[in-house]
């Protein structure tokens, strides 16, 4: 964003927030530098067991190798369709059932308790279960992704629809308007913060239940290198697949927020 | 005297909670006339809301009648809060109400339109409410309200949120639309200078339940503006008369 100084004085101002925004900028990168060049360093000079610990360098040409035998792509994709689709898929639902507790207040009252429960009940605790009745297969790793952010996607959103009712309810009646009305030229506009707020939380949620999933069953994915490498002590294929999660999640993150911009805006 | 608007026949009210009953209001009469300009007075909390919800038909009474002079009178109400919805500009907030009722064409939408020209919130059309101030707000509140063409709007405390020199201009300001745009109006408050300075009768309350004390003709002309009326010298003599009405 660039901005006319309107003085002397302004100018000063200015060229101190850029330079206060470029050298914080700039400390991020170090401390991303110095991370790896330490971890890098210790490797080398055996300040720490590289087979433990691995390595930057180790993990780049775990990388490399894992991309040219080809297998990259399928871990990665299968993690993203699974992750995606239970994000997609918890979220809309999750929104869905929101709607439907702010339009029956009764309902609301008589499920109230069995949400907080669902809320805080650790949902990968279901796992097990959920490979019994839907098989070990990628359906039960979905499954469990769409678990996880349903919960948090319902409570939020239900929380935004009730708050932006109260506000303006009364207005509303005084003008004569229906329940639908309310919903959508108030309670709906109003809710789409904490929609995308939802959003921001259960995106992460996703990756929770996909990788706990992948954990629990499954022949593919980044959760699948991760227990398979741990078990079979390759570590450098452990870190490697924590690193390209790393990547993705932040990529997925990113793109929620965009959306949130572009929304706001 | 002028034509009967809407009539309260011995109206009583009482509200329901957990811990028990509460009469809100007591056999309350009161007459509104076509194009008068009703205060509503007496202590917080002794029902003075209540009526004008009654009026507008969210809460029936428990005994007596709420009856108008014709069928279709349209109300319009106007809240102590702006509720500005924030999501959408000054002109689709004005052009609220006419949506919400299907009432929204080419010529209502103009007229509204017309109405925000005309009061000096022209420019401001396409702003969101959160650039206005918090008078301004409550302007194009009003303009919303009016906008629905009302023969009756109920005012209830609707500046009671503002600063007091805010309060004084817009009190000024909204007493020559509410005439100007020749309305009856209802205004529920609990300063006796806002009554006196804009009302032809002011009803006096008695604590709750609510029941109607005394009505007080105010003299004034109704081309009188409140900041005239407030340099009136009757202007004390009606504020001591409601004063001694209100001690218990």
């Amino acid at each position: 964003m660039k901005r006319i100084a309107v003085s002397e004085a302004h100018a000063r101002y200015l060229r101190r927030v850029r330079r206060d925004a470029r050298a914080v900028v700039l400390c991020r990168i170090a401390v991303l530098l110095g991370f790896l060049l330490l971890w890098e360093l210790g490797a080398d000079l055996k300040w720490f067991d590289p087979f433990i610990l691995s390595s930057p360098s180790r993990v780049v040409a775990t990388i490399v190798r894992l991309y040219a035998d080809g297998s990259l792509w399928l871990h990665v994709g299968t993690t993203l369709l699974e992750t995606v689709l239970g994000f997609l898929l918890g979220t809309i639902l999750g929104a869905l059932i929101a709607v439907l507790l702010w339009w029956a207040p009764k309902l609301n009252r008589i499920l109230d308790p069995y949400l907080v429960v669902l809320n805080a009940l650790p949902k990968i605790a279901l796992g097990p279960v959920l490979i019994v009745w839907i098989g070990a297969g990628m359906a039960s790793i979905v499954v469990m992704g769409v678990l996880v952010s349903l919960v948090v996607t319902t409570v939020t959103v239900l929380n935004g629809f009730l708050a932006a009712t109260d506000e303006k309810q009364l207005l509303m009646r005084t003008l004569g308007a229906t329940k639908l009305q309310i919903f959508t030229k108030v309670v709906l506009p109003a809710g789409v913060p904490d929609l995308i707020s939802a959003l921001k939380i259960s995106v992460g949620m996703s990756w929770v239940g996909v990788i706990v999933g992948e954990y629990l069953v499954s022949k593919a994915g980044l959760g699948y290198l991760i227990v398979y490498g741990g078990q079979v002590f390759k570590l450098d294929l452990v870190m490697a697949s924590v690193t390209v999660l790393c990547i993705l999640a932040a990529l997925m993150y990113y793109a929620v927020a965009f959306l949130e911009k572009k929304v706001r805006t | 005297m002028q034509s009967e608007l809407m009539k309260l026949s011995d109206v009583s009210l009482s509200y329901h909670t957990v811990a028990g009953e509460t009469a809100a209001i007591q056999n309350l009469d009161l007459t509104v006339y076509d194009g008068e300009f009703l205060a509503l007075v007496g202590p917080s909390g002794c029902g003075k809301t209540t009526v004008l919800s009654l009026i507008m038909g969210l809460l029936s009474p428990t005994a007596g009648s709420v009856r108008f002079s014709r069928e279709g009178l349209r109300l319009g109400y106007m809240l102590q809060r702006d509720h500005l919805l924030d999501h959408r500009t000054v002109e689709k907030n004005v052009l609220l109400g006419l949506e919400v009722q299907h009432r929204l064409t080419e010529e209502s939408k103009a007229r509204a339109l017309a109405l925000l020209d005309k009061y000096g919130l022209g420019e401001f059309r396409t702003y969101k409410p959160q650039q206005l101030s918090g008078g301004m707000r409550q302007k194009v509140a009003l303009i919303r309200t009016l906008a629905l063409e009302p023969d009756l709007l109920l005012l209830d405390e609707p500046f009671s949120a503002l600063d007091y020199q805010t309060r004084l201009n817009l009190s000024d300001e909204v007493y020559r639309i509410i005439r100007g745009e020749h309305k009856s109006a209802i205004l529920v408050t609990h300063d006796i200078s806002e009554a006196v300075s804009t009302a032809d009768r002011v009803a006096v309350f008695s604590a709750r339940p609510a029941r109607l004390k005394k009505i007080v003709e105010i003299g004034f002309p109704a081309d009188m503006s409140p900041l005239v009326r407030r340099s009136q010298p009757e202007f004390h003599d009606y504020f001591d008369r409601i004063w001694k009405e209100l001690r218990p």
